[in-house]
Order: structure tokens, then sequence, then C-alpha cells
């Protein structure tokens, strides 16, 4: 579903991804975990079709980046720190908009039911701007699964919310999870992709340092696990 | 390898017909988007609308004129103003994308970039119009002078269109910067010096009762101006909006 391979990226004289190889298969859910600065967020935007790489070959859903990057959006769906929502829009209206962007049919029936999904359907003409953080992001998720893509991307999502919002997010990450998409989460937050995560790989100074499968790896053996594929560098 | 199901995709939006129908429905949907939130908030068109009436009111009584020259000077205050409220509503209106990082929200969707262009770009043509429509009559009655005719009129539309082609692309690369209110300014006044030199040129001249020969060079540069910036942006949006 996800093929990466000798993925560099350079901002001028800096190297933020040096040789990446990455392959996700379909309905996997892969953490990239890794500190602050080792480039998960840069991978994360060049899947995203927000950044172009400077070498290597990208290829989701079998379409290749960047010359087929319009047919890569439409079987995408990005959840980042940023709700990348309107404020001044309703939900209902924010979902609708991006709807007509991704060209979704039934449209109304779709967002009705997405916003049933993430529990907003009663607060769905209120504006945006005068919701939570945590709805906000729930939102988001709304936001990111309205067209169905069959890879989604999480940067982060868990900045700035507090212990029941996580929680709630990690349900809807769940239910999210079970219904057969591909997903690729980056945090530095062990303990919560621990519980959600099928495969972890291990990111840190713009390599891939690490990986294992989850079935093999214990969760309470994951911070050693990091710790060790760190300290390695 | 592509599925049958992603090959059928793949051909229906490989489709002319199909491509621009998807393409013009992202425009208008961009479009929505910024007229809806803004009729909600009101803050662009409330802040174009309270500077260019005290720029027009500053001028009303910083300069006390005569008749033959009020129509002298009508054309340079008038573009003067548009041109500095425009570019507040340019700043206010990309900057709204990038203060929530909603521009990436745009640039995610599986529309040609430039469909995202267009549809900023005809939202800011819409709320400078409606800052023209009020301001001129309002300068009408301040200055005692006729602004209603249909040269005039043509000549204030088509500055506009130029305006806002080059200044949607520029507010486009300003944001991206830290010092985003100051580099708009910066970088749109020297590009936009011959579509205005025309405007003002134009308008005085049909002010003033010029013959069409001694005006219409300048609708030609106007014409030229807003045709090449346009292709411009479409060629280039693209490249400014990626990292």
């Amino acid at each position: 579903m996800v093929k990466v391979h000798g993925l560099v990226k350079r901002f001028g004289l800096k190297t933020v991804l040096r040789n990446i190889d990455l392959t996700v298969k379909q309905g996997e859910f892969v953490a990239i975990l890794g500190p602050n600065g080792a480039g998960k967020s840069t991978l994360l935007r060049i899947l995203a079709t927000l950044s172009r790489p400077n070498v290597g070959y990208v290829e989701i859903a079998g379409y290749q980046l960047p010359s087929q990057a319009a047919y890569v959006r439409q079987h995408l769906g990005v959840v980042t720190h940023f709700p990348l929502l309107y404020g001044d829009l309703t939900a209902e209206e924010n979902l609708r908009f991006y709807g007509r962007m991704y060209h979704i049919s039934h449209l109304t029936e779709r967002v009705s039911d997405v916003l049933q999904l993430v529990g907003l359907y009663s607060r769905r003409r209120d504006l945006v701007r005068t919701y939570s953080r945590g709805m906000q992001q729930r939102l988001a998720i709304g936001r990111a699964i309205l067209h169905d893509p069959s890879v989604i991307l999480f940067d982060e999502p868990y900045t700035g919310l507090d212990q029941e919002a996580c929680d709630m997010l990690d349900s809807l990450l769940l239910n999210v999870a079970t219904q057969g998409h591909t997903i690729i989460m980056t945090s530095h937050d062990l303990w919560r992709v621990a519980e959600l995560a099928s495969r972890f790989e291990i990111l840190t100074n713009g390599k891939i340092v690490a990986s294992a499968e989850k079935k093999d790896l214990p969760a309470t053996y994951l911070l050693d696990f990091y710790r060790q594929a760190i300290q390695e560098i | 390898m592509m599925t049958e199901d992603e090959q059928i995709a793949y051909e229906k939006f490989s489709s002319p017909l199909t491509s621009l129908k998807l393409y013009l429905r992202a425009i208008l949907a961009v479009l929505g988007k910024d007229i809806t939130a803004e009729m909600r908030s009101r803050e662009l068109l409330s802040s174009m609308f309270v500077f260019a009436l005290l720029v027009i009111l500053i001028f009303n009584f910083a300069l006390e004129l005569d008749i033959s020259t009020r129509l002298t000077v009508t054309a340079g205050v008038l573009w003067v103003t548009f041109a500095f409220a425009g570019t507040l509503g340019l700043n206010r209106s990309m900057a709204s994308e990038k203060d929530r990082a909603c521009l990436d929200g745009l640039l995610l969707a599986p529309v040609d970039r430039s469909a995202i262009y267009f549809g900023k770009m005809l939202g800011n043509l819409i709320f400078m119009l409606l800052v023209e429509m009020i301001v001129l009559p309002i300068y009408s009655l301040l200055y005692n002078t006729n602004l209603f005719s249909i040269g005039f009129l043509a000549v204030v539309m088509l500055g506009s269109i130029g305006y806002v082609t080059v200044g949607t692309l520029l507010a486009t690369m300003a944001v991206q910067t830290r010092t985003r209110d100051v580099m708009l300014p910066i970088l749109l006044f020297p590009v936009t010096i011959p579509l205005l030199i025309a405007a003002v040129k134009g308008s005085m001249g049909f002010l003033q009762g010029l013959e069409m020969d001694a005006i219409r060079p300048w609708l030609n540069l106007l014409v030229s101006y807003d045709i090449i910036f346009l292709a411009l942006a479409l060629m280039v949006f693209d490249y400014l909006v990626e990292e």
C-alpha cells in the first residue's frame, strides 16, 4: 500500500531524511517513533504530498509521487496536530467544504455519518472555534476519513489534548483502524501507540534504525527497545 | 500495480470533461467557503472598508480642490485607496489559511492546485469589488464628481482583476515568511506599478472625457497585464505552495 525506497530530504545543507526505506501493507497500523527533530513530520509531509523528496521512490495506493500526487491525495487522509478546520464555519460546513474538494457523492448522508462516528452530530451547527481542542481533533479525524481513504497519516495527533480527549481519540483511532484502513502514525508517546500499532519503526537523526512487529515485542519491552535503538546512533 | 477499481477511478479523473467539471467545482467550493466565513466574521470587509473610507476622507480634507483639479487627482486618489485597502484584504485572506494550517488542508485535496488559487483569487476580487462599490458613491458625494460611466467602471474592473491576480499570488508567497505583513506590500507594489499607472491613466481619461484613441493604449495594457499574470499564476502556484 505504501512503498518508500531510498528517500532523502534536504533543507538547504541540512539532510533531514537519509535513505529511508519503508513498506506498509494494506490494513497495517505502523507507528513511527522517534525524538523531536528525528524527521518524523518531514517523512509524513512527503507521504502526504505536501513536500517533495530530493531523492527516492514513493508509491502510495499504486500511484507514484510526485507525478501522480492528485491521485494519491484521493486515497489519503491526514490528521496533524493542527485540525486544518475553519473556525468561522460550523462542523457541518467544514465537512461539506472538504467533501466538495474530494468530489464525494451523496455528501449530505456521508457528512451526517461521519459526524455521528466522531460523536459531534449534536454540535454539527456550532462554529468550530467554539469547540474544545479535543472536539476539534475528533472533527479533524472526521475530515480525514470523510472520503474513505485507504491510507491515513497521523502526525502527533495527541499534541495538546488532555487525558480524557486522548482516551476518546484512542477509541476513535481503534474504530478507524478496524475498518481496514492502512495507518501510519508518528508519535513520541510510546505508551499510547503501544496499544494501537501493529508495527513500530524507530526513526532518529533522519534514519530508520530499528523495526519490530508488535507480536514480537510485548508492550513492556517497547521502551527498552526504543532506548536501545536511539542509543545505537 | 493498480486494482481494477483504481484503474476506473484513474480513468474517471483522466477524462477532460470530468476533470474540468471537478476543477470548476473545487474553485466554487473554495470561493463559497471564503464568502461564508467572511459573511460570518466580517473581518476582512470591515477592515478594508474602514481603511478605504479613512483614506478618502483624509484626502478630502487635505486637498481643497477646484473642479478642474478634482478631475485630475480623482483617479490617483481612488487607486491609492483601492491598492492600500486591497493589500489589507489580500494579507488577511491568506493569513486566515496559514494561521490554522488550513492551507495544508486545501493542498491535501485531490484537485489541481491552481483551482485553489482561482477560488481564493475570485473571493478576493469579490471583496475588493464590494468595497469599491461602497467607496465610489461616497467619493462621488464628497468630491461632487460623477464617477458612473461605463468606461470608468470597466477600468476599475480590469484594474481590480489585475491587482488581485498578482496580489493573491504574492500573498501566498508572503504568508510563508515571518514578516508577512510587511512583505506583501514590498513585493506587490513594485510588480503592480504598470497596472496602477495604466489604471490611473485610463480612469483619468474617462473622467476628463478624452477620446477613446487616447485611452485605448492604457486599456490594452490593463487587459494584457491581467492575461499575463493569470497565465503566470496558473503555471507557478503549485510551486509556490510546495515546500
